[in-house]
């Protein structure tokens, strides 16, 4: 506590209270005594009030109308001297200062002007010397006397330049509920001593400020694609489905393409579209050999009650590797694993898949596929469609509508569209189907064995839930670390399209 | 998918109603097209003709033009028949050369006579060509069309193949005349080189260039690449000679077929097609053209509706698919069966699935009755066991203080090896074929480059960085079917003012803690049993000399304990190569061993 506050309190212990800081302490700086206030009404010793007052100082001039008399007083006495005078002689006799003395005499009706145009004092004052107001009014403000003089008076002095103002600030102090003579220092934490020894107690504390945010967590952090990856995959285990061994990014033309009935010549196996491998070249051929005779033929010349694409189907093209461009290539395996021993099955994954496209905002040359295959006996379109929006509502995605498509190995296909209420209108969240019997039948499962199957990237849910405009800034090198850091749980069920 | 572009106004006449966007955008839902883009608004500022951009699918060659866009959606609404399509009296000939199989073997052909053609139909014919030249043609390389005036020449025609010096003729838009090597050199400069070079390649280099003539050796055509500018089609061309050559012989009739099935409407005599006899002794392919034989396929009755979820009569499925452009009855042998048409503008339909679809279709997805069948279906889930072990690490990291971050699988030769100070031996990186960008030449064998490059980025971030990934590497082998594997890693980095390698020493004596795998000392021989110790290796050139080691694991007592990976203080040459202005230290491991 510095020997300020303790002299506060002291005269207030003496007087009981202060009325005016500036009168009982008037060296000290208005700062130093709010601070030492403040400091002294945090410990409860004491209350104040703060008021602003207008205080004046006397300007030279003003200092000059207090020593010697106004200028009108001066040009009095000068006349009364002289019995008359000659108005040009006002200048030369009192200067500058005449010309004001001459105005407020006749003001005053100190002095009239004769037929010679020469002063001379009224019949007023001709008996008795007049009072000198100015110079009353202006001892009076030197000595602080201001207070009951009319503000038109003081506006006049002002504007006189006899007088200047400044404000000063004075606080009137009383005793607080704690006001001792002695000050605690107040204690900012609860310490482990305080509690083992009580201390806290008797002790003081300061107040919190609880407009604030505290201190930032030192934590690690989960990638927030990975965070809306996990929630659709609690969303499909939630539905009984198995994980597929999708952790295998090379694959051979046959399983990428042929398998699902993409022919040969079909623009997404160009070069354009998919990445080729150049080491290794050139994959096995299948061990099912039935299962690639059925292929080549379904293909070539049709089989299993179609006509085929009636090309010459190239093994060739089969042992091509590429970099997968969909997760349904792991699919087929499994399906084809599947048909060994048909039955119903649930199986989704979601995974990477690549694609040899220029990159852009929304285009990267790798993502992630979602992708849930539902095989059963005799299943129905209308189970597929019922299906997809218990799927979607457990994302909180709801009023679903069905657009006829075409891909290559589901038929029907049925794009799934729900309502964007920020776009105003329809957005394509997924796609779908039922896999085409070519592909099916050729590895082995029985035609009422159907199976539908369903994908949707993993990104753009994420980027519209994260609200990221760049997929680069999502996933890759990009990544701003403090996005990382911050960002909050995925909860798709939670407005997802909001 | 292609995109059609169709004005606007000629599309609503043909359809005989003005729609509103919403009313059109409606109606192409249902029947499985999309309207992509209305252009009115830019079209009023240029004072063009308002279009629309039409969505197809990729299979549906008849929707490539506005008449088969109207054609169809006026049967879907059941405001038009599909044509009859028919053939009148042949007039001439196409003679096949048996050279041309060394280049170009297949061809198909037929005449539209007494067309009369408008701007808008004009231009949609040539519009029509090209888009099949790059969509079902796959840029000439399967099917190529050329069309001819056929006034200007004299049939029978031929179809032959010579050598390039023996062709010479003034090709389409040009002024003086070619020889055919010649015109390839032409076609690729640089002025030229976009347009027909993009087709060059196709000819380049063969023995012999196929040629369509007629019967006084005048050049219709040297297909894939241009016509002659002798038989160019006009406004007023009255006859159009088609000639189609291919390397697919189902993708030449598709062709044909889509071009004489759209525009015989402008015939006088509508939707009647003027064949032409194809004479290839040589490969028994002698016959007359266009096929227009509807083709038949059953389709069972019982398969429709149990796809379906309903129970139709034959009678309604057929008012579904005639919707559709397809035409059927209930067969005469079999109640079960229906016999479906299939019109030649149809050439998607390869299995009865298709005739399902359509029928789905016609009878609109939105209204299908919805199942609760499978919804109640028991099953029992499971996750991939490497996912659950890959989950483990990122919650032991995350928990531990570290980012995660998810970089891209693919990176740069150099990433991968040379920046990481690392010798390639072609043992292990699968190398890609085509990359679009240097940026990705190879499969990572490692989680290093990314997660570097990562650092990089957030170099402005708060001292230290601590980031790590788990994700997949690849790595080739060649006892397997696709010659590569994924293997699923783990890595973390500290980077900072100092390298901090005891930091990434715990985090990993961390993760083993969370794998059951305490540590031993002594490098093992403090225990026979479980666990994990680190042994300097200096042959890890990645790390700084001295300051780098190989993670062992002994999976249980008296396993053989093997390296499953390493740790240590990056190299600063390593750093400086990824811009890295800080020390570091990094540890990577095969997640698998814990599978």
């Amino acid at each position: 506590m510095s020997d300020f506050q303790l002299t506060i309190l002291n005269k207030l212990g003496q007087l009981g209270e202060i009325k005016s800081t500036l009168e009982v302490f008037p060296s000290v700086e208005s700062q130093d005594v709010l601070s030492a206030l403040n400091s002294l009404k945090a410990h409860g010793k004491l209350e104040y009030t703060k008021h602003d007052i207008m205080h004046y100082d006397l300007s030279k001039e003003g200092q000059e109308v207090v020593d010697n008399g106004s200028h009108e007083i001066v040009l009095y006495n000068l006349i009364n001297d002289l019995g008359k005078l000659q108005i040009k002689d006002v200048m030369s006799k009192m200067g500058a200062n005449g010309k004001v003395g001459q105005a407020r005499a006749f003001k005053n009706g100190w002095i009239v002007k004769n037929k010679e145009n020469e002063l001379e004092l009224s019949e007023k004052v001709k008996s008795s010397t007049p009072v000198d107001e100015t110079k009353i009014l202006l001892q009076q403000i030197a000595k602080n006397e201001h207070s009951d003089i009319d503000a038109k008076v003081i506006a006049d002095l002002k504007k006189r330049k006899l007088i200047t103002p400044r404000k000063q600030t004075d606080y009137s102090v009383t005793k607080g509920v704690d006001f001792s003579l002695e000050l605690t220092k107040l204690e900012t934490d609860i310490t482990s001593d305080m509690v083992v020894s009580g201390s806290y107690k008797d002790a003081k504390f300061k107040p919190y400020n609880f407009n604030s945010q505290g201190l930032p967590a030192a934590s690690g952090a989960l990638h927030p694609l990975n965070k809306v990856r996990e929630e659709f995959r609690q969303i499909f285990f939630s539905m009984g489905f198995t994980e597929m061994p999708s952790n295998q990014y090379v694959e051979t033309g046959f399983w990428n393409f042929d398998a699902l009935y993409v022919p040969q010549q079909h623009p997404a196996r160009d070069l354009q579209d998919t990445f080729y491998i150049k080491d290794p070249l050139t994959s096995d051929l299948p061990d099912d050999k039935v299962y690639l005779e059925n292929i080549k033929a379904v293909h070539e010349n049709g089989k299993f009650d179609s006509i085929g694409y009636r090309y010459n189907w190239k093994e060739v093209e089969c042992q091509k590797l590429v970099l997968r461009t969909h997760t349904t290539a792991i699919s087929a395996n499994m399906l084809h694993k599947l048909a060994k021993n048909p039955k119903p099955a649930r199986l989704f994954s979601i995974d990477r898949v690549f694609r040899n496209e220029a990159v852009d905002a929304t285009h990267l040359a790798e993502f992630h596929q979602v992708e849930g295959v539902i095989a059963d006996y005799n299943i129905t379109l209308g189970d597929l469609i019922k299906f997809m929006e218990d799927f979607f509502a457990k994302m909180g995605v709801t009023g679903l509508r069905f657009k006829p498509t075409y891909n290559p190995y589901t038929e029907p296909s049925m794009e799934i569209f729900s309502y964007h209420e920020g776009l105003a209108k329809w957005v394509e969240i997924g796609n779908s189907g039922m896999f085409r019997p070519e592909m099916l039948e050729s590895m082995g499962l029985p035609k009422d064995l159907r199976v539908l199957g369903w994908g949707l990237s993993l990104e753009r849910p994420t980027m519209i839930k994260y609200k990221v405009q760049n997929i680069r800034e999502l996933l890759g090198h990009k990544v701003s670390l403090d996005f990382i850091e911050t960002n909050p749980a995925a909860r798709l069920d939670e407005d997802l399209y909001d | 998918m292609p995109t059609v572009s169709v004005k606007k106004q000629q599309l609503f006449d043909l359809l005989g109603k003005n729609y509103t966007n919403d009313e059109f955008d409606e109606l192409s839902f249902e029947f499985g097209i999309e309207l992509d883009e209305d252009t009115t608004e830019e079209a009023l500022k240029l004072g063009e003709e308002p279009e629309y951009k039409i969505e197809i699918g990729a299979n549906r060659y008849d929707l490539l033009c506005i008449e088969g866009i109207a054609q169809s959606l006026n049967e879907y609404l059941g405001q038009s028949e599909t044509p009859k399509y028919k053939l009148s009296k042949p007039t001439t000939k196409l003679i096949v050369d048996k050279e041309t199989e060394l280049v170009r073997p297949y061809c198909a052909s037929a005449v539209l006579r007494n067309i009369k053609f408008t701007k808008e139909s004009y231009a949609s014919f040539i519009d029509l060509q090209d888009k099949l030249h790059s969509n079902l043609c796959r840029n000439r390389t399967l099917v190529a069309m050329g069309t001819h005036d056929m006034d200007t020449v004299q049939g029978p025609f031929h179809y032959r193949a010579l050598p390039p010096k023996d062709i010479k003729f003034i090709p389409l838009n040009q002024t003086k005349e070619f020889r055919a090597d010649e015109l390839l050199e032409f076609y690729k400069t640089p002025e030229q080189k976009n347009n027909l070079g993009r087709f060059v390649h196709i000819l380049e280099g063969k023995p012999v260039y196929p040629l369509i003539t007629d019967d006084n050796d005048v050049i219709c055509s040297m297909p894939p690449l241009i016509n002659s500018e002798h038989t160019k089609i006009t406004l007023d061309t009255k006859n159009v000679f088609i000639d189609i050559t291919a390397t697919d012989r189902t993708k030449a009739e598709i062709v044909l077929n889509i071009l004489v099935s759209m525009f015989s409407r402008y015939c006088a005599d509508p939707f009647t097609i003027e064949p032409v006899e194809i004479v290839s002794e040589h490969n028994g392919e002698s016959r007359m053209l266009p096929d227009l034989t509807e083709r038949k396929m059953q389709v069972s009755i019982p398969y429709i509706n149990s796809c379906l979820g309903l129970e139709q009569t034959a009678e309604e499925i057929s008012a579904s698919l005639k919707k559709m452009s397809l035409h059927s009855v209930q067969s005469k042998e079999d109640k079960n069966m229906l016999d479906v048409s299939i019109p030649i503008t149809r050439p998607d339909i390869l299995h009865p699935c298709d005739i399902m679809e359509d029928a789905a279709v016609g009878y609109g997805y939105n209204n299908l009755p919805k199942s609760e069948k499978m919804s109640n279906a028991n099953f029992i889930s499971s996750p991939l066991p490497v996912n659950k072990i890959s989950d483990i690490f990122r919650a032991a990291s995350a928990q531990a203080s570290w980012l995660e971050v998810m970089p891209l699988t693919l990176c740069s030769h150099d990433e991968n090896f040379k920046f990481l100070r690392v010798e390639d031996d072609n043992t292990n990186a699968v190398k890609l074929a085509n990359p679009k960008t240097l940026e990705y030449q190879v499969v990572r064998t490692t989680l290093l480059p990314g997660i570097l490059k990562t650092v990089k980025e957030n170099r402005k971030h708060t001292l230290p960085i601590k980031v790590f990934e788990t994700g997949d590497v690849v790595f080739k082998n060649e006892k397997l079917e696709r010659k590569a594997y994924n293997e699923r890693h783990w890595a973390a980095i500290y980077a900072g003012k100092t390298s901090g390698f005891e930091i990434i020493q715990g985090l990993l004596a961390k993760v083993m803690q969370t794998f059951r795998t305490q540590w031993l000392p002594d490098f093992g021989a403090g225990s026979t049993g479980r666990g994990y110790w680190i042994e300097e290796d200096e042959s890890l050139t990645t790390y700084f000399p001295g300051r780098g080691a190989k993670v062992m694991f002994r999976s249980k007592e008296g396993e053989k304990s093997i390296a499953i990976g390493s740790l240590g203080v990056l190299h600063p040459e390593v750093m400086k190569n990824f811009d890295v202005p800080y020390a570091g230290s990094f540890v990577e491991l095969n997640t698998e061993v814990f599978l």
